[in-house]
């Protein structure tokens, strides 16, 4: 998985360098590792995706070894080991909300986008995957998108056509 | 109606700000513990009102905090669990979401009953909106005096902080919460030793969840005695259940532990039924991994007595007949439903989540999703079905923590509970592609278990 394109872009920014002294602040002298996911997060709201240079240097920062951050990176669902569209739909598929019709809406939402699960539209604008319980599930069938992680409740086919087409225009 | 103590103000404008919920009374817990109350006070409140974890488990919390070892000179933790992941549950989102002052001002009062310093509130990666939101009201407590040195003059200090998650539901298991605030994997730790000896930072730590901690507050201002008073028997107090599946209105409420199941999915003044006119098949009570219930036995016991909402009465009859309140993520399937459908997703959703240390659950849920895969499109055999109970069994209490029952649970259940359900997808193969099996039997009386 680790093996995909590996462009460098680069080092970090004195902004990002400044929010990861934030992170690495919350916890005790000598803790600072306890920052890693936050700025996992961090790099990946700022490059989409998280590439090996990219978290070698994110060892580099925290002076640990490289596969500590490849081990987390490769666990959490979140975090994103290839490319991804500008915006990527993650729909939730699990119970609650495939009882008031999510798996009606993930097909939906593969014929209007023109790709399947995973895939990146042409245009490199839209991706699209079914994820686990993102607890919402009073407003069911219910999406989120990142890196702000807005969630798009109470999902119709029409209300999806129109986020959609709200995203492209943005 | 029932009494709030957490949602009194939910609907207030205003009320996520520090200024509304001050006028509301807010934070007045923290100025009598502060001015008048002993850590060990605070402890015998909190053990007198009956409180039990509200993430699942039902654990006594004055006790686990009692069992907080506290050698000199070693930090002591706090870490709020708001990694809200069990299926069926969205209480936490909503009330930090709402009325965010609420936990932190549990936050405050109970790491002082601690004595933690600095305490964490572990939020799942997915609430970006709600880690946001919690940050801003730790700002804007930290700025009235509230958090940060020597509070309100009495000398104690707390620093909060957020901790953001990654997507991982195993991360709700509070041993593996803590290796991931230590910015690893989130694999769970063998116990012993508990976290109350050695937790974050291999320091004595609690672990709580956002509802339990909320729940400090009233205690406090109302005292551990009046809190008890709510409730039936050792299930005192009022508990938020999260209500989704087919219910006409989904949603948070808080109830009064005791109500009756049936009047919690049919009363308007909760759910207000099954939508469409159709008819109630099954509950699953407490978050995906309880057992399911078929309607009959989610209204009333195998004694024919009125099931309620409480840690006791859900657990009638054991799992034979009986579930859990587990987290109170309550939901309900209508006639249209299909089981089977539901028990591959459950188990698919256990195989994602399973963190792979043991093998039992390693290898087992991922079988469990391949079985029931095969069974729900129309490739199953009937010894598929005994090789699933087979399959669970062998998972259940063979791993480090509970996930393994979590995935077991609602298989087992499904099996023991709609049988004839799983064998009709075996004898219909083609039909069941394109119809369910329906209300069948589900929702008829009881047949008499007297002996």
């Amino acid at each position: 998985m680790l093996s995909v394109k590996n462009t460098d872009t680069g080092d970090f920014s004195p902004e990002m360098i400044a929010k990861f002294d934030e992170f690495v602040a919350r916890y005790p002298e000598g803790k600072h590792k306890s920052a890693l996911l936050s700025i996992l997060h961090e790099v990946q709201a700022h490059e989409g995706w998280l590439s090996v240079p990219s978290m070698d240097r994110v060892a580099a920062y925290l002076k640990i070894e490289p596969i500590e951050v490849y081990e987390v990176a490769t666990f959490y669902s979140m975090y994103f080991l290839k490319p991804q569209g500008k915006y990527v739909l993650e729909v939730c598929r699990t119970g609650p909300c495939c009882l008031v019709g999510a798996e009606k809406i993930m097909e939906h939402i593969e014929k209007t986008l023109g790709v399947k699960e995973g895939e990146v539209t042409e245009d490199g604008q839209f991706s699209w995957r079914g994820v686990e319980c993102i607890a919402a599930c009073g407003n069911g069938p219910v999406l989120q998108i990142g890196p702000e992680y807005t969630f798009h409740e109470n999902l119709t086919e029409e209300s999806v056509e129109k986020l959609i087409k709200e995203l492209k225009n943005k | 109606m029932a009494r709030k103590l957490l949602l009194e103000y939910i609907n207030e404008p205003d009320i996520h700000t520090f200024e509304i919920y001050r006028q509301k009374g807010g934070y007045r817990s923290v100025e009598k513990v502060l001015k008048t109350m002993s850590p060990e006070d605070v402890l015998e409140e909190v053990k007198k009102s009956g409180l039990r974890g509200r993430g699942g488990a039902g654990f006594p919390t004055g006790m686990k905090w009692s069992f907080l070892a506290k050698p000199e000179g070693v930090p002591r933790y706090l870490v709020c669990n708001a990694d809200e992941s069990e299926p069926g549950t969205f209480k936490d989102r909503y009330l930090m979401s709402y009325i965010p002052h609420l936990l932190i001002e549990g936050m405050i009062v109970s790491s002082y009953a601690l004595g933690a310093n600095t305490s964490y509130i572990y939020v799942r990666g997915e609430m970006m909106p709600q880690i946001r939101i919690l940050e801003k009201a730790i700002k804007e407590a930290k700025a009235a005096g509230f958090l940060g040195k020597n509070i309100l003059g009495s000398g104690y200090d707390l620093e909060l902080y957020v901790h953001a998650g990654a997507g991982a539901y195993i991360c709700g298991e509070e041993t593996a919460l803590l290796e991931s605030l230590e910015g690893k994997r989130g694999l769970p730790r063998i116990k012993p030793p508990f976290p109350a000896v050695s937790g974050l930072y291999n320091c004595p730590t609690v672990v709580n969840n956002v509802e339990t901690i909320a729940t400090v507050v009233p205690i406090i201002n109302d005292g551990g005695e009046e809190y008890a008073k709510i409730g039936v028997g050792r299930s005192t107090g009022t508990k938020l259940i999260s209500a989704g599946g087919n219910l006409r209105r989904r949603g948070v409420y808080e109830i009064e532990l005791g109500v009756p199941v049936e009047e919690f999915i049919f009363s308007d003044e909760y759910c207000g039924g099954i939508p469409n006119g159709k008819r109630l098949k099954a509950v699953v009570a407490g978050g995906s991994s309880v057992p399911i219930l078929p309607a009959n036995l989610s209204l009333k016991t195998a004694k024919g007595e009125e099931r309620l909402m409480t840690y006791e009465s859900l657990a009638d009859g054991g799992f034979q007949t009986g579930s859990m309140l587990g987290s109170g993520g309550f939901i309900a399937f209508d006639e249209d439903q299909c089981i089977v459908r539901n028990t591959w997703n459950f188990a698919r959703f256990y195989h994602h989540e399973s963190c792979g240390q043991c093998s039992p659950c390693r290898e087992g849920t991922g079988w469990m999703e391949k079985v029931l895969h095969n069974l729900e499109h129309g490739h199953g055999s009937y010894s598929d079905i005994d090789l699933l109970v087979n399959v669970a069994k062998n998972i259940e209490g063979h791993t480090i923590c509970p996930l393994g029952d979590a995935a077991a649970w609602p298989v087992a259940s499904a099996i023991r509970h709609f049988r004839d359900e799983f064998e009709w997808h075996v004898n219909n193969p083609v039909e069941s592609q394109h119809r369910n099996y329906g209300l069948a039997h589900y929702a008829d009386a009881l047949p008499s278990f007297a002996e």
